[in-house]
């Protein structure tokens, strides 16, 4: 028989009290606004999930979510394989590796709000160095008019801001594989193609894992860019789940649906992050005793 | 299959390659290994011994193309194939660590390195289908087959990592670098047999590094001790036991290792401490370090007034004979007494004449073999 130690939950307390103000009551309060209804006066009426039911059906729902699901989709796509390809391309020793560290690290280092400013200006066809250019060779763009050029633009800022994450994710699987597998490969006579198939793809599977988790949520979640470059336009052509959300709770002051939406938006990452989670890690589970060893 | 020519072949870590091929003239203390000549004959079983950071391993990776030597040529037969990729001088080559590719089962692990050729060396799969089931018969691994490599034991890992070359058995040598030092004891003597069971039957060069005397002893033919990223001797076991041509192989080989006793010479006697000990032969006058060598098996106990006189410090018995521990005036001296063989209290020794060699800086002085037989 298991004896309980209860000294035991005088030592979880504090950590229990934190994420209780950090996480729960905040959810809870979401939870409590997704299922009522409230004409101010701090009036409330309870209405079940007929929000949630509301929001599930509403095209402009429907639009944000494909949206985010496209826009997801293209950013890993992009920045998993360029970021495997730069990681591959770097050098292992001597100083060119902290030059293209730090070359790397920069573009994380700058807050979200300014890489917005940035491209916003960078991009803008009459004063900005790129779309000033573009529009003198030629190119009919403007991001604040075209949907396709709104789009680029955002995915391209998204590529510069944060396919470093996935290269310094990958470098360090990479120089992690002793180099008694490449001699091996060698010896073998194995093409650059299979040393890449099956030396470093799978010793990099662990960190390609944390790389896509990471970039499917944030690019999922992702709100300050646009916000700050084309404002969710034209039109509603980048209005992202999150966009929508803020304009629906602060704009409109629709908290009830407003909440019923983001705890589904909360729902849908989670989601999704388990089905990556679970379909990269498969193939640990296939032979058991490996799991869990580093 | 083919002889193995290294011609001058040396090598400094860090130093330019090929291009400073004829400025042998660095400093010698800088090689991984010392300019070396060196043939390795077709279808031996060669251990490379020595103590670790010797030069073993670069020697090997030089042989297999994994390192470029900073000077020297290699020929394979009558080809040169200094500048050849590894991938094209068809040497297979076992790690100390296991390499698998884990994504894959164990028979695609060992049909790997068959599957990967091109050209006119292309095998069919039926082909490689048999090479892969003949080793995995070889190795026991019949009921791992299927299974993915990852996961499995040590010493599973690196059968494989065996198999991967003994699947290539067209191969020009195999390469062994100390391959069972992850191994289970018990399994490393069944590994060993199966080793030279295999080279006799497919007559490859193989050759094996090692740092462990009874592992060199077992498997090889012939032993290659490096000491210092040199050379120093190549021979049979037997060779290296009854004529060590350096101090380090005599202490080395041999349990316990031969008695190196610093000495002074005389004409045909040789002085050490306050006792004269008679020489097969006449030696010249040397200035340097001078000792003298002589096995413990080849010192023999003999009653007082007989011998020089021992101070015995510890007797281990360790079945088929006994070891004494002694001191001969100031100097530690090892002896084997066979069983059933006295050993009275007050000892004297007498050294066998024949079995005496005179290291000269650490290296035998040549005319002392004339006299052994």
């Amino acid at each position: 028989m298991k004896s309980w130690n209860n000294k035991a939950w005088f030592l979880v307390l504090p950590m229990l009290l934190l994420v209780a103000f950090s996480a729960i009551i905040p959810l809870m309060t979401v939870v409590n606004y997704s299922v009522q209804d409230s004409f101010g006066n701090n009036e409330f009426y309870w209405v079940g999930l007929e929000w949630f039911k509301e929001v599930l059906e509403s095209e402009r729902f429907h639009n944000a979510l494909m949206r985010n699901l496209l826009f997801s989709a293209i950013i890993l796509l992009i920045e998993i394989p360029l970021g495997i390809a730069i990681a591959l391309a770097m050098p292992r020793r001597g100083w060119g590796v902290s030059v293209c560290l730090v070359l790397m690290a920069l573009p994380l280092l700058i807050p979200w709000n300014v890489v917005g400013t940035i491209w916003q200006v960078f991009a803008r066809v009459d004063i900005g160095l790129l779309g000033y250019t573009l529009t003198q060779l030629g190119f009919d763009y403007n991001y604040t008019q075209d949907v396709v050029d709104a789009w680029i633009t955002l995915i391209v800022m998204d590529v510069w801001h944060w396919t470093s994450l996935v290269v310094l994710l990958c470098y360090s699987g990479l120089v992690s594989i002793p180099q008694a597998y490449y001699q091996a490969a060698r010896i073998d006579g194995a093409s650059r193609w299979a040393v890449f198939r099956y030396i470093q793809l799978p010793k990099m599977r662990r960190v390609l894992v944390i790389a896509v988790l990471l970039r499917f949520m944030d690019s999922f979640m992702i709100y300050t860019e646009p916000f700050v470059v084309t404002g969710g336009g034209p039109g509603n052509a980048t209005t992202f789940l999150s966009i929508d959300l803020v304009q629906m709770a602060i704009g409109q002051f629709d908290l009830g649906p407003a909440a019923a939406m983001s705890l589904i938006y909360f729902l849908i990452i989670l989601l999704v992050s388990w089905v990556f989670y679970t379909v990269m890690t498969q193939q640990d589970a296939d032979s058991a005793p490996g799991r869990g060893q580093s | 299959m083919a002889r193995i020519v290294l011609n001058n072949i040396a090598h400094r870590y860090g130093a330019v390659t090929s291009s400073s091929a004829t400025q042998s003239t660095g400093d010698a203390a800088s090689y991984a290994l010392k300019p070396l000549s060196h043939v390795w004959e077709d279808g031996g079983a060669y251990a490379l011994l020595g103590p670790s950071g010797c030069g073993k391993t670069t020697l090997l990776n030089i042989i297999s193309g994994l390192i470029t030597p900073s000077q020297g040529q290699l020929l394979f037969d009558d080809n040169d194939v200094s500048q050849l990729p590894t991938e094209q001088r068809n040497i297979a080559q076992v790690f100390q660590f296991p390499v698998l590719y884990d994504t894959m089962t164990v028979a695609e692990n060992l049909a790997f390195p068959l599957r990967n050729r091109r050209g006119i060396n292309k095998l069919s799969d039926a082909e490689i289908k048999q090479r892969v089931a003949e080793a995995i018969t070889m190795l026991g691994l019949e009921k791992l087959a299927h299974q993915k490599a990852r996961g499995l034991s040590a010493d599973d890992k690196q059968k494989i990592s065996l198999g991967r070359g003994l699947v290539r058995t067209d191969v020009n040598a195999i390469l062994f670098d100390e391959p069972l030092t992850v191994i289970d004891p018990h399994l490393k003597w069944q590994l060993r047999t199966q080793l030279k069971q295999i080279h006799r039957q497919f007559g490859h060069t193989m050759i094996y590094v090692t740092h462990d005397q009874t592992e060199a002893l077992t498997f090889a033919d012939k032993v290659v001790v490096m000491l210092a990223g040199e050379v120093i001797q190549t021979g049979t076991p037997e060779d290296l036991f009854k004529h060590p041509l350096h101090t380090f192989v005599g202490k080395f080989i041999g349990s316990p290792g031969m008695n190196i006793l610093r000495c002074g010479l005389d004409g045909n006697e040789a002085i050490v401490d306050t006792f004269r000990i008679a020489l097969p032969c006449h030696y010249p006058v040397l200035p340097g370090t001078l000792e003298l060598g002589i096995r413990p098996e080849f010192i023999r106990i003999v009653n007082q007034g007989e011998g020089m006189p021992v101070t015995i410090s510890a007797i281990e018995d360790v079945g088929r004979h006994r070891i004494v521990r002694a001191l001969l005036g100031s100097q530690a001296l090892d002896i084997v007494v066979p069983e059933g063989v006295g050993i009275p209290s007050h000892a004297e020794v007498i050294f066998e004449t024949g079995n005496i060699g005179i290291y000269h800086n650490s290296r035998l002085v040549n005319s002392t073999n004339t006299g052994v037989s």
